[in-house]
């Protein structure tokens, strides 16, 4: 009973994101040709006319890719140099905040955006996800790339290292992590995104993927959460 | 302008008939990435001391075979958004072969021993194809059919 009332909620909501997403996109004026070969999992036409234009946005925020040619460049010069504190910057920095943003996304605005109004969701996703599409992959390169030469300048990835099993445990986590991230969160953020560039996006799907990318990212979140204990406690030591 | 309530139908993706046909690229990718992450584990939990690769080679192995056999299941879809799906691959192949030539600067940057160095290297080509594939499928199978 209680299923079924949930299952007819979700079907609602997603008729109602899906025709929010309709009208955004400016498609209740028309809806009945699309601009290439019908899409068979689309909204069906509700009156005649020409296409509606599909969103206005940027996939990749090419404004960005400076930034994150920056970071990279410098994370390749602190690994070249060994130097203590660049990599240490870049380790810390970046874990510091790819954890803060999975937490953040998943625990914070994850709950938020579930109560807002779909027209609102689809505002802030349009907004949110292409950024996040150079700002996750970046902070990861920078962690990893750095986290492992600044183990091997302190010596930590020595068998001989005391701790040696807890900095396994890490490696671990951060690999169930990276298969979470780039098997399921990160398919979920492009697909959301070629969807929302579409004359008639399918509101069920954006819903749907969207779950699952919100969901992921308080999964991992979570299990960032035990890499601070681990890494906070081989700091401490 | 037509109003939410006006439009109250369930629009699920089972209408798209499209879906249920095609083979399982998206999970099998996702199998791809976890054995070369496994074996990466492997790798990095031994780096820098004399143990066996017998199970990072079997690892990249069966990574290597399961992504043959999910190229495969791709070619032969019949009818695809190929467009869509060589636009996100060779973008995203870029960015991951960047990401993928900084781990490998690091290994050789360290004096990574040649077997490890072979090895890592086998890993990060599997990975920096596999990742671009998952993605480029994960779009395409939604986008229209052109023709």
């Amino acid at each position: 009973m209680a299923d079924t009332a949930v299952t007819e909620t979700a079907v609602a909501e997603s008729a109602v994101m899906e025709t929010v997403v309709a009208e955004t996109t400016g498609a209740d004026r028309a809806v009945g040709v699309g601009a290439g070969a019908p899409d068979p999992g689309a909204s069906p036409p509700e009156a005649q006319g020409g296409p509606p234009p599909p969103l206005e946005f940027s996939i990749v925020p090419v404004r960005g890719l400076p930034i994150v040619a920056v970071l990279l460049i410098g994370l390749i010069v602190a690994i070249g140099t060994n130097n203590l504190w660049a990599l240490t910057f870049f380790h810390v920095g970046g874990g510091g905040l790819w954890t803060s943003i999975d937490l953040f996304l998943g625990l914070i605005i994850g709950p938020i955006l579930g109560r807002l109004s779909i027209p609102a969701r689809v505002e802030f996703t349009v907004r949110f996800m292409p950024k996040m599409l150079l700002i996750m992959p970046t902070l990861v390169a920078m962690t990893l790339g750095a986290g492992f030469q600044l183990a091997r300048h302190l010596g930590n990835l020595d068998a001989n290292y005391p701790h040696h099993g807890w900095l396994v445990a890490s490696y671990i986590i951060v690999g169930v992590m990276a298969v979470i991230a780039l098997g399921l969160l990160e398919p979920a953020n492009l697909a959301v995104l070629f969807e929302l560039k579409k004359p008639r996006p399918n509101g069920e799907r954006i819903g749907r993927l969207m779950k699952i990318f919100v969901y992921t990212a308080g999964i991992t979140g979570i299990m960032q959460i035990a890499t601070i204990l681990i890494m906070t406690f081989l700091a401490s030591r | 302008m037509s109003t939410a309530t006006d439009h109250l139908r369930p629009e699920p993706d089972e209408v798209d008939l499209r879906q249920p046909g095609l083979p399982p690229v998206a999970r099998l990718a996702t199998l791809t990435l976890a054995l070369v992450v496994a074996g990466g584990i492997w790798m990095a939990a031994h780096y820098g001391h004399h143990a066996t690769l017998v199970p990072a080679v079997a690892l990249a192995v069966a990574g290597g075979l399961v992504l043959l056999v999910n190229v495969a299941l791709l070619w032969r879809i019949p009818s695809f958004a190929w467009d869509v799906f060589f636009r996100v691959f060779g973008w995203a192949l870029l960015a991951y072969l960047v990401i993928a030539g900084i781990l490998e600067y690091v290994f050789i940057f360290d004096h990574t021993p040649s077997p490890q160095l072979t090895l890592f290297s086998v890993m990060l080509a599997l990975f920096a194809v596999n990742v671009p594939m998952l993605l480029a499928f994960s779009v395409a199978r939604y986008q229209p059919v052109p023709g």
